[in-house]
């Protein structure tokens, strides 16, 4: 902490300067915006203190939607640091920074949250439940991610961001080495968010397992809603491992514990090596729900039966069980023996055969499809071959012995980016458009769409594939410039060309959302895409209780089958009154108490942090005694609800 | 009544992990021999395990049986494999060539 360095404002620095004046501006014009228009009780009442599935899925979209921005611009700044030689745009303590940032909010505060916001909009309606299990919980799981997220990138204005990389290797990161406040900000940020995810996860396995509508047998539940039952398991089983790592950090880093040190009985190897115990499973939980999107998009768009659903199925179970023994090809290069190696090589090989077998079944779909080509198809079909690239150079950094020419080159940077990005980035935006009219009433613009489609996946390519070649031509990662003479000046000048058409698409995509609220026509049937599964069995925006009557169902696709059955999913049940979970206030002011002591906990100011933590009992303390049993919404509101909405469906 | 509304489990619970963590505290404040320490925190470690999820998280209670054992098979699949899979990569196979 004695460093000279150290600082709290950083004031030298004129890009961070500009960045803070522009945050202040910003944040300051929307106080007095919201003033001026009087919505801080509306924004109280239906957005802070919400406890309904859709309107928090929303929320986490929207944070997710900032941090892509956040973490876009420092891919760019990145691009254009070595998009020629010897660039002097950043100097390397900078450039550390604007990694370690990017990965560590790409992964867990864009990706993560971008699927959780998914699901959450789309789970419950999927398996025609009323809400998730525990509402409240869901609520105090968001806003404990959005305060994560919020003390994880004000690092860089004060005390300065983590600068060891999203993986923040010892001895490195440990005091000695990184004295800033930026790896105690790591720690304590990712530790907040990562309690909301796993308190996620619990509730979404129970929302799952036990409030499926009548009839809806595990096997007849719509791909999607498995892949989230699936992710749900591993992030129970995975997270607790970063939990205890991150607290271990924690304790080194600020306490003078020796786990990680290298003399004194500790192990600077052990945390890799729990790091990925966590991150390869965390690679799935990003991955599978995108699998699962992309299932109901083709199925859908291809008017067919999702080919082989037994066999998805089990190579999902399949897959939450491998995921869990792979970890090690994160470090072949660390020195284990032959046996270790080996032995994660042949696991990390296998774990290729159920991911092999989804691309076939997806084909097999496609396979005499009635195809129509929406915004979200064109995506889920541009998917297919960009993440084979991406899976095939995966298998080739499996191979131990190889891995030791493509271990921390842009080889690899380029192969995780062929996967994260066709893999999650393109299904979350294909969701975004999929399910953005159940949501909202509207479609997005479909030329808008497509041009951005265009713009964002060719050049994804120009952007990634040249990095391939560079990391064979041997320009290692995280590496801040280098020199003309290594002739890697061209390929990364094309790299930057691409980097700066994604942004560009990026924007478009953005701006027909702004287009597609103010122009869009409005759409009646809550059924625009003529879809399979559970959620667009009701209006489109969905009412708050989301069903008037729960479906009854006896098949997969239900809906699907009752439309063209001209069926009803309904039998002649009365409508009942619904029993629904009251707001609270509770969860956002317990996770500004986390804020408090979180933030005082990275400077090590002990008293303030010990008072904030005191405060967090109480709210849950307050919770225990709490008398809130809901309230009903009776028939004649629903019917008048549903009258409004043109009819019940 | 009173008796009703008293959550007695759940003090119970609360005083037996107490007591649990100061024992096995005593490993690094006693001087005690290493394999001693060792089965104090794997007994204090096993009994707190069972605290938390019989007395807080009441499993047994549930009707649901193929749910609980599928989880708690996941569980103990997940843990041995992190725990020997650790000694595996960092002791056991390490720089054997
Ligand atoms: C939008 C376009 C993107 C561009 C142009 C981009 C570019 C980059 C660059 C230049 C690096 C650093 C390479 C180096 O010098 O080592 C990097 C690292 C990384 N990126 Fe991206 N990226 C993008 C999107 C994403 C997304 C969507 C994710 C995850 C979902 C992601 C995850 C990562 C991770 C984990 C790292 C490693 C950070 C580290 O070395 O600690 N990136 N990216
Ligand atoms: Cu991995």
């Amino acid at each position: 902490m004695e460093s000279h360095e150290q600082q709290f404002l950083i004031l030298n620095e004129p890009m961070i300067l500009a960045a803070m004046i522009s945050i202040v501006v910003g944040g300051l014009s929307l106080v007095i915006g919201v003033t001026y228009f009087k919505k801080w009780g509306y924004l109280w009442r239906e957005w802070i203190t919400t406890v309904d599935h859709k309107k928090i899925g929303v929320m986490y979209i929207l944070v997710a939607l900032v941090m892509l921005f956040r973490g876009g611009v420092d891919a760019l700044l990145m691009r254009g640091q070595t998009a020629m030689p010897e660039n002097g745009l950043l100097d390397a303590q900078h450039y550390n920074e604007i990694f370690t940032t990017h990965g560590v909010i790409m992964i867990l505060f864009m990706a993560m949250p971008f699927i959780i916001g998914l699901m959450n909009v789309v789970t419950p309606l999927q398996i025609g439940a009323r809400d998730v299990a525990f509402p409240r919980l869901n609520s105090v799981s968001f806003w404990l991610f959005a305060v994560g997220a919020g003390l994880f990138n004000i690092s860089f204005i004060i005390g300065g961001s983590p600068d060891a990389g999203w993986s923040a290797y010892f001895p490195l990161a440990s005091l000695e080495f990184s004295p800033t406040v930026g790896n105690n900000y790591y720690a304590i940020s990712l530790q907040i968010a990562g309690l909301g995810t796993l308190a996620t996860g619990i509730n979404f396995l129970v929302t799952i397992l036990k409030m499926r509508a009548p009839g809806m047998t595990l096997m007849k539940m719509p791909m999607f809603t498995w892949s989230i039952l699936i992710t749900n398991v591993i992030i129970v089983f995975a997270f607790p491992v970063l939990t205890v790592a991150l607290a271990l950090m924690t304790m080194d880093r600020q306490f003078g514990t020796k786990f990680f040190t290298m003399q004194d009985g500790g192990m600077d190897m052990l945390w890799a090596n729990l790091f990925w115990v966590w991150g390869h499973p965390e690679v799935y939980i990003v991955i599978l729900p995108a699998f699962g999107i992309y299932s109901e998009i083709i199925s859908t768009f291809a008017r067919k039966n999702l080919f082989g659903y037994k066999s998805m199925v089990v190579s999902m179970v399949a897959i939450s069980l491998l995921s869990f023994l792979v970890w090690a090809h994160h470090f072949y290069t660390m020195g284990q023996g032959v046996m270790v190696n080996s032995f994660f090589s042949i696991t990390t090989m296998l774990i290729a055969v159920p991911t092999g077998v989804k691309i076939f079944n997806w084909l097999l779909t496609l396979h005499k499809g009635k195809i129509t080509f929406t915004t979200p198809m064109l995506y889920s079909l541009a998917f297919i071959p960009i993440f084979t690239i991406g899976g095939v150079t995966g298998v080739m950094l499996a191979m131990a012995s190889a891995d030791y020419q493509y271990h921390n080159t842009m080889f690899l940077v380029a192969h995780f980016h062929y996967v994260l990005i066709p893999g999650t980035v393109f299904a979350v935006i294909a969701g975004f458009h999929f399910w953005f009219p159940k949501v909202f009433g509207f479609r997005l613009n479909e030329k808008l769409g497509k041009l951005a489609f265009w713009f964002i996946t060719i050049s994804f390519n120009v952007a990634f594939f040249p990095l391939f070649i560079l990391g064979l031509n041997g320009m290692t990662r995280r590496m801040y410039t280098y020199s003309e003479s290594t002739g890697y000046g061209p390929l990364n000048m094309l790299s930057f060309l691409g980097a700066v058409g994604l942004g560009i698409g990026f924007i478009i995509l953005v701006y027909n959302l702004y287009w597609s609220i103010r122009y869009s026509p409005r759409d009646e049937t809550g059924d625009p895409w003529d879809a399979r599964s559970l959620e667009w069995a009701t209006h489109g925006p969905v009412p708050f209780y989301n069903f008037a009557r729960i479906p009854k169902i006896n098949e997969l696709d239900a809906f699907w089958y009752a439309k063209r059955n001209n069926k009803s999913l309904y039998d002649d049940r009365p409508i009942e009154k619904i029993h629904m979970p009251n707001n609270s206030g509770m969860p956002f002011l317990m996770s500004g108490a986390f804020f408090g002591a979180g933030f005082c906990l990275v400077f090590s100011w002990w008293i303030p942090t010990i008072i904030f933590t005191i405060l967090i009992f109480v709210f849950m303390a307050l919770r225990s005694f709490e008398k809130d049993h809901g309230y009903y919404v009776s028939v004649e509101e629903i019917e008048r609800i549903e009258r409004e909405l043109g009819g019940e469906k | 009544m009173m008796k009703q509304l008293f959550p007695k489990q759940h003090v119970m619970g609360f005083i037996f992990s107490m007591v649990l963590s100061v024992v096995a505290l005593a490993v690094i404040t006693f001087d005690m021999s290493y394999k001693m320490g060792m089965a104090i925190l794997l007994v204090t470690a096993i009994a707190q395990a069972l605290v938390q999820l019989l007395l807080f998280m009441h499993i047994g209670e549930s009707e649901d049986k193929g749910t609980l054992y599928t989880n708690i098979i996941y569980a103990v699949f997940v843990g041995v494999v992190t725990i020997l899979g650790t000694l595996f990569t960092m002791i056991w196979g390490y720089q054997i060539y």
